[in-house]
């Protein structure tokens, strides 16, 4: 425990005091990274353990991130970068989650699916959010009188809001609420007869999930600076479900792991060929056929944990 | 008179639009009522049929082959999908097949991509059917009136093959209950691949037959998959009735949108499903959910 403990220590360190030593490109990459595993970690906690496959998850990311680039064009404050952002999530997961958790399995993937969908029609067509071409030009927050404009300073902000995120999942997970997300994984029926009020810890899940999901899209329309009705599509919400699938899913860290191998292959493939998308497809085939357990389970040496 | 005749206009419209989202999302129902699969790749082998649709006609200049041969020749390349990749994950949860078929959607519009580059591309109209007519005073593209008169043709042969023949006795088992049916000595592998092959020669012949309405572009597959699953969640999962009902409702929604709600008319298909499933969660004409 302790050797995990100052491993984790190390890693964080590590990221913390990289822009003093690399260039500009593997500090972008790495804080992208950071982004985009804090997203895939919200999705695991639905998926690994309240085993709720969620192919919708791209609608908090991107009500996140529209919320902060019209407020942020305004008032370029902590309250519009981060609380308007998680609780517009927040609401946004209150309703959809409402409306899909009624109905599980195939039938919940297939609503989440279409809800995300609903929110690419509205922005593409709505004038007010800029429709195709999205918001562009967003500036960065001032936070503690202080604008983190430069890399260096966006980097430590970031790394604040994506750690404290992270612990408040692995809070989550460990406190009694997460004990029994994973007894409703395991067998719902039963805790149902045992008189837990299976829907409400659904949905619960479901806004904590979505919350972090819309902190996560805000950071990103503050990492690029704008934010068009792509962050919607659900092919985003399955690029999230492919970093968790590879990180392991119920692992949470592992979608760090997840998050930097599909970002550090994206990039390292794009330069070399244009077959990005058929190399993504063929792991997600591989995958899914021959490592459902993921990285971390591969490192654990057992496949097919919890499925 | 102007008004009636522009709702006229529209409706067969929609109708033309809700026969091609029936012939794309009876596949779907029918392998999710089967196999369990929500086959997210589905919408792919719709692109897959207008590219292969595109290329026949290249070859033989002829429409009507290529309504033959893309259909065959993406039941084929959905066969062999079904033994290699989704054969070995029947045993485990509905999430790595929802997975892999996702997987699918990338590795088809890559490959597409690769042969045939990422313009978009349009299939011409038979010459047979290049003209319009005239339809109650309102004047209709033939080609659209073939559609709707060749999808409800195709429904109605789905019908009576479904509801009629043995083989459609087989499928209805197999809907109901596949692990029974195999225990009665039917065999459901064999089965299984048809019934794949069959749903996705399907969403092939929906692609060609689009192909002189709707553009198609190696990205389509992703966007086309969209409507498909409303009307298989509107129609309710599984049911051949319910994905009439849900395709012609679609239909008529999505092209009553563009006429009367430019500005909204993309939320409409949504508006739709949300209204339908408040009132009835499983959809139309679905199995009460547990």
């Amino acid at each position: 425990m302790m050797g995990r403990g100052l491993g984790i220590a190390v890693v964080v360190a590590a990221v913390a005091v990289l822009p003093l030593v690399a260039g500009p490109y593997p500090v972008k990459l790495v804080q992208e990274i950071l982004i985009w595993g804090i997203f895939a970690m919200s999705l695991d906690l639905l998926m690994g353990y309240a085993g709720m496959v969620s192919f919708g998850h791209s609608a908090f990311f991107g009500i996140g991130a529209y919320t902060a680039a019209l407020l942020l064009s305004k008032w370029p404050g902590l309250l519009s970068g981060l609380a308007a952002p998680a609780l517009a999530a927040a609401i946004g997961a209150l309703a959809i989650g409402f409306l899909s958790i009624r109905v599980g399995g195939v039938y919940f993937i297939m609503l989440t699916l279409a809800f995300s969908q609903m929110f690419f029609a509205l922005t593409f067509q709505n004038a007010f959010l800029g429709a195709e071409d999205g918001i562009t030009s967003v500036p960065r927050p001032t936070v503690l009188g202080l604008t983190v404009t430069s890399l260096g300073a966006f980097h430590v902000y970031l790394l604040v809001i994506v750690a404290a995120a992270a612990l408040l999942l692995h809070r989550v997970v460990r406190s009694p609420f997460g004990h029994v997300l994973r007894g409703i994984h395991d067998n719902e029926e039963r805790m149902q007869a045992v008189g837990y009020a299976v829907r409400r810890y659904k949905l619960l899940a479901f806004v904590i999930a979505g919350t972090v999901a819309g902190v996560a899209g805000s950071l990103y329309t503050q990492f690029v600076g704008s934010i068009s009705p792509d962050a919607f599509l659900w092919t985003t919400s399955g690029e999230a479900l492919l970093m968790v699938i590879i990180g392991g899913t119920g692992t949470l860290n592992g979608a760090w792991l997840g998050a930097a191998a599909f970002i550090l292959l994206q990039s390292l493939v794009s330069s070399y060929t244009e077959r990005w998308m058929l190399i993504l497809g063929l792991t997600f085939v591989l995958f899914v056929l021959f490592a459902p357990g993921g990285i971390v389970g591969a490192l654990r040496g057992r496949v097919g944990v919890r499925s | 008179m102007l008004v009636v005749s522009d709702v006229f206009a529209q409706a067969l419209n929609g109708l033309a639009y809700g026969v091609l989202l029936f012939l794309l999302s009876v596949g779907l129902t029918l392998i999710f009522g089967m196999l369990d699969v929500v086959n997210l790749a589905h919408g792919s082998y719709y692109m897959l049929g207008a590219y292969a649709g595109v290329a026949t006609i290249m070859v033989t200049q002829s429409f009507w082959l290529a309504l033959v041969i893309a259909p065959l020749a993406v039941g084929l390349v959905g066969a062999v999908v079904e033994r290699l990749c989704l054969r070995p994950l029947y045993r485990r949860g509905p999430l790595d097949q929802v997975l892999l078929t996702f997987g699918l959607i990338y590795l088809f519009e890559d490959l597409v991509k690769w042969i045939w580059g990422g313009r978009i591309r349009g299939i011409p109209a038979p010459a047979l059917l290049t003209a319009s007519v005239n339809v109650l005073g309102v004047t209709v593209p033939s080609y659209r009136l073939f559609v709707i008169v060749f999808g409800l043709l195709m429904a109605l042969v789905l019908w009576l093959l479904i509801d009629k023949t043995r083989l459609g006795a087989i499928i209805r088992a197999g809907v109901f209950d596949s692990e029974m049916t195999a225990g009665m000595g039917i065999p459901i592998d064999r089965v299984f691949t048809g019934v794949f092959a069959f749903g996705t020669a399907l969403a092939g012949l929906s692609g060609v037959i689009a192909g002189p309405i709707l553009s198609a572009a190696p990205s389509i597959g992703a966007v086309i998959l969209i409507p498909a699953l409303i009307v298989v969640v509107v129609g309710g999962l599984g049911s051949l009735k319910g994905s009439l009902v849900g395709s012609l409702i679609i239909g008529q929604a999505e092209t009553f949108g563009k006429a009367w709600l430019p500005g909204a008319s993309m939320l409409m298909i949504y508006a739709v499903m949300a209204l339908i499933l408040l009132l009835r969660p499983q959809g139309l004409f679905g199995r009460p959910l547990r």
